[in-house]
C-alpha cells in the first residue's frame, strides 16, 4: 500500500471572504477579483454503512478515495456478531441446528446439512439412502434461493430494477416449497443428526419438479435482460478482478474462487452426499470480474435444477431418518404409550447424545463457498469446540485487494459480487 | 477412531523435520500432526512449497481451547492440495503457562491475515509478524477479554447495564480507527476534545 498519502481537513469553507460572507465575483471580472479557491485535500475518507442498502447487511466500508477512485477500502465487521460458536458449546448437537439457520440466512437448509453431516462424521453415523437424497435437494435448492438474492441484490445495486422482483417472485416459490416441508420459510431447521426433521409432504415432489420445469425459464429471460446488456457489461466486465493464484492465496471458495479459472468444488473433490453420482457441470470462468462471476452462478442454477430433476427422479422409498433410538428420538405416539420409548425420549431430551472424543471438519459446498463445521469432541453430548469456517467471512476478505484503483461505484458492484451474508461473516 | 491410514504427508514431514514434528492421529479419518511452535511457520511454508506436498489453500485457521483447564490451546491449520485433493490438519499446541504466540502465516497465505486477527479477537493468541494484528469482530476498544476463551462466561464479564453504559457514552468519531486517522493525517488537526477522548479510549496516532 505505500506510504501514507496526506489528506487536510481543512475547516475553512472556500469562496467566503475574510468576513465570512459569501465571496461576490462582478460579472465579467471573474477571474481577476477572485482566485479560484484552493481545494487543499487531495484524497478523503469516506464512510459507508453499516446501515446502507448497498452493503447486503451492516458491513460498514471506510474508503479513501481520491477524486472517485477508490485508494484504499478498510472493511469494519463484527456488528452482527452474536457468539454463535461460543453458544455451541453451551448446547447439544441437534440443539445447534436453530444457529446454524442463523448464519447464512439465506441458505438455512445447507447450513443445517452440514451441521447434520459433520456430528455424523464425529459420530460414526450412516444415513439412510432416502434421507441422502432428501439431503441433495436441500443443499441445490438451497443453492438456487440464495443465488435468486445474489442475483437480484447485484442488479439491484448496478441499476437494474426489473430482475430483482423477478428473482424474488422465485425465491418466494422455493419458500412455499421449503415451507411445505418444513413449516418455516427462513430459518428451516430442516435436519436433525441422522436424519431430517420431517419426509416431504404428500405431493411436494410434483409441486418440485413443477417448479423446475417453470425455473429455467425464468433464467433465460434474466439472460435475455442482462447477459448481452451493453450497460451490465460495463459495469460488470474487467472490474474487480482476481487473478487465480490470488483467489487461491486469499483462500476464496465457491463461484468467487470459480470464477477465477480455479475449478475447485466441493462436491466433485471430496464428494459427499453421494454427488459423485449425479450428473451435473462445474462452471467455471476464466476473468475472475464480476461478469464472470455473474455467469458462474447463473450456471450454478441451471446445474442444480439438473441435479433437483435427478434427485426427484432417483429419491428412493424407506425411512428417512437411522433406526437408533439413542440418536433419534423415538415418534411421538410411541413416547407417549411404550416405557421404553418414553426413557429414550428422556434421554435424549436430558442428556443428549454424545459424541466420542475425537474431532472431524466437514466441508460442503454451499452458495457462498466452502462452508466447514469442525467440531472437537471431549466425549460429552456439547461439543468442546465448532467452528464454523464462514466462506463469506473469508471470500470478503479480499475485497480491499479487488476494490482498490475502481470507481466507488464499482466498488457497490464488486461489494455485491461477493456475496456476501453478515450473519455468516459475523457470526 | 483409528484404523485409516494416515496421510502420507506426515512421514514426509518427520523426515525432513525430525523432532518438530510431535504426534500424529487419525480422527474420523482426518489426519491431525502436532508440530513444535518454533518451526510451524517452516513447517507450514514447506509443506505449502514442497513440490511433492503443495498445500497451496489454507482451508481453515483457528484454535482450540479444552474444557480441561490443563491442556494447552491448540492452534489448527485445515490444510488442502487443490492438486493432489489431500486434506492433512496440522496443530500447534501453545501452553497457557506462556505467552500465546506462534509466528503468523500471513505472509505465506494472505487468507491467515483476517483469520488470525479473528483468532487474536477469539482467543488471545498473538501472532508474530502478523502486519496488522488488531481485534475484528469485537471492537478495538473492546475491555472484557477474547470471549472464545472457557474461562470467559457466556454473558459476557461486565453486566448488561455496564455495557449498555459503556455503548452509550461511545463517541461516534471513536469508531474510526487509528490507521483511517492515520491515513488522513487527519489527526493533527482534529479538536482538542476529539483528540482527549480518542486517548482516553487508548487511542493513540500511529506513525
Amino acid at each position: 500500500m505505500g506510504e501514507r498519502r496526506s489528506v487536510e481537513l481543512g475547516l475553512a469553507t472556500p469562496g467566503l471572504d475574510a468576513a465570512g460572507r459569501p465571496a461576490r465575483v462582478p460579472l465579467g471580472l471573474a477571474g481577476d477579483a477572485v482566485a479560484e479557491p484552493e481545494l487543499r485535500s487531495d484524497h478523503m475518507l469516506v464512510n459507508i454503512g453499516p446501515q446502507h442498502p448497498a452493503t447486503h447487511g451492516v458491513l460498514r466500508l471506510v474508503v479513501e478515495l481520491d477524486g472517485e477512485v477508490v485508494v484504499r477500502v478498510i472493511p469494519h465487521i463484527g456488528y452482527l456478531h452474536s457468539g454463535f460458536e461460543k453458544l455451541g458449546e453451551y448446547r447439544h448437537y441437534n440443539q445447534i441446528i436453530p444457529l446454524t439457520d442463523r448464519t447464512d440466512y439465506l441458505a438455512a437448509p445447507s447450513n443445517n446439512v452440514c451441521l447434520a453431516m459433520a456430528v455424523e462424521k464425529l459420530m460414526g453415523i450412516q444415513i439412510t439412502p432416502r434421507c441422502t437424497v432428501l439431503r441433495v435437494i436441500a443443499c441445490e435448492l438451497s443453492r438456487i434461493m440464495s443465488h435468486l438474492v445474489w442475483a437480484g441484490t447485484t442488479a439491484i445495486d448496478i441499476g437494474a430494477f426489473t430482475v430483482f422482483l423477478w428473482m424474488w417472485q422465485e425465491r418466494e416459490k422455493v419458500y412455499n416449497l421449503l415451507e411445505d416441508w418444513s413449516g418455516a420459510r427462513l430459518t428451516t431447521a430442516l435436519t436433525r443428526v441422522g436424519g431430517m426433521m420431517a419426509d416431504v409432504p404428500d405431493g411436494w415432489t410434483d409441486r418440485t419438479r413443477a417448479w423446475l420445469g417453470m425455473f429455467p425459464k425464468v433464467l433465460d429471460e434474466v439472460d435475455v435482460m442482462l447477459t448481452r446488456n451493453n450497460i451490465w457489461l460495463g459495469r460488470t466486465q474487467d472490474i474487480g478482478v482476481i487473478s487465480a493464484a490470488d483467489a487461491v492465496d486469499y483462500s476464496l471458495s465457491g463461484p468467487m474462487l470459480r470464477a477465477s479459472g480455479v475449478p475447485y468444488d466441493v462436491r466433485k473433490d471430496r464428494p459427499y452426499l453421494g454427488y459423485e453420482t449425479y450428473d451435473f457441470e462445474v462452471p467455471v470462468g476464466e476473468h475472475g470480474d464480476v461478469y464472470d462471476r455473474y455467469l458462474v452462478r447463473m450456471e450454478e442454477m441451471r446445474q442444480s435444477v439438473r441435479i433437483l430433476e435427478q434427485a426427484i427422479d432417483r429419491l428412493p422409498d424407506g425411512p428417512v431418518n437411522v433406526a437408533d433410538p439413542h440418536v433419534i428420538l423415538p415418534p411421538k405416539h410411541r413416547t407417549m404409550s411404550e416405557m421404553e420409548a418414553m426413557i429414550y425420549h428422556f434421554k435424549q431430551v436430558m442428556d443428549g447424545v454424545p459424541a466420542p472424543e475425537g474431532e472431524a471438519y466437514l466441508g460442503i459446498e454451499n452458495p457462498k463457498g466452502e462452508l466447514g463445521y469442525y467440531f472437537v469432541s471431549d466425549g460429552t453430548a456439547k461439543p468442546a469446540r465448532w467452528r464454523i469456517r464462514p466462506p463469506s467471512f473469508i471470500n470478503l476478505a479480499a475485497l480491499p485487494k479487488m476494490a482498490e484503483g475502481h470507481l466507488l461505484s464499482d466498488l457497490i458492484a464488486i461489494n455485491a459480487s461477493v456475496d456476501i451474508v453478515m450473519g455468516e461473516i459475523d457470526r | 477412531m483409528s484404523g485409516a491410514a494416515p496421510n502420507p504427508s506426515v512421514a514426509s514431514l518427520r523426515a525432513q523435520f525430525g523432532t518438530a514434528v510431535g504426534r500424529s492421529l487419525v480422527s474420523c479419518g482426518d489426519t491431525i500432526v502436532y508440530v513444535a511452535r518454533e518451526r510451524s511457520h517452516d513447517v507450514l511454508r514447506w509443506l505449502q512449497e514442497s513440490p511433492a506436498e503443495r498445500y497451496d489453500y489454507l482451508t481453515d485457521l483457528t484454535a482450540v481451547e479444552y474444557r480441561d483447564r490443563e491442556r494447552p490451546i491448540e492452534v489448527v491449520y485445515q490444510l488442502w492440495s487443490l492438486g493432489r485433493r489431500s486434506f492433512l490438519r496440522v496443530k500447534v499446541e501453545l501452553a497457557k503457562s506462556r505467552r500465546l504466540e506462534v509466528q503468523s502465516v500471513s505472509d505465506l497465505w494472505r487468507a491467515a491475515d483476517w483469520l488470525e486477527r479473528e483468532v487474536y479477537d477469539m482467543f488471545g493468541v498473538h501472532f508474530a509478524g502478523h502486519p496488522d494484528l488488531r481485534r475484528i469482530l469485537m471492537w478495538e476498544t473492546y475491555a472484557e477479554g477474547h470471549p472464545l476463551r472457557k474461562d470467559f462466561p457466556l454473558r459476557g464479564r461486565f453486566s448488561r447495564a455496564e455495557q449498555t453504559r459503556q455503548a452509550m457514552a461511545a463517541d461516534p468519531e471513536s469508531n474510526y480507527s487509528l490507521e483511517e486517522l492515520s491515513i488522513a493525517q487527519a489527526y493533527r488537526s482534529l479538536p482538542a476534545d476529539m483528540v482527549e477522548r480518542l486517548e482516553r479510549h487508548g487511542r493513540r496516532k500511529v506513525e
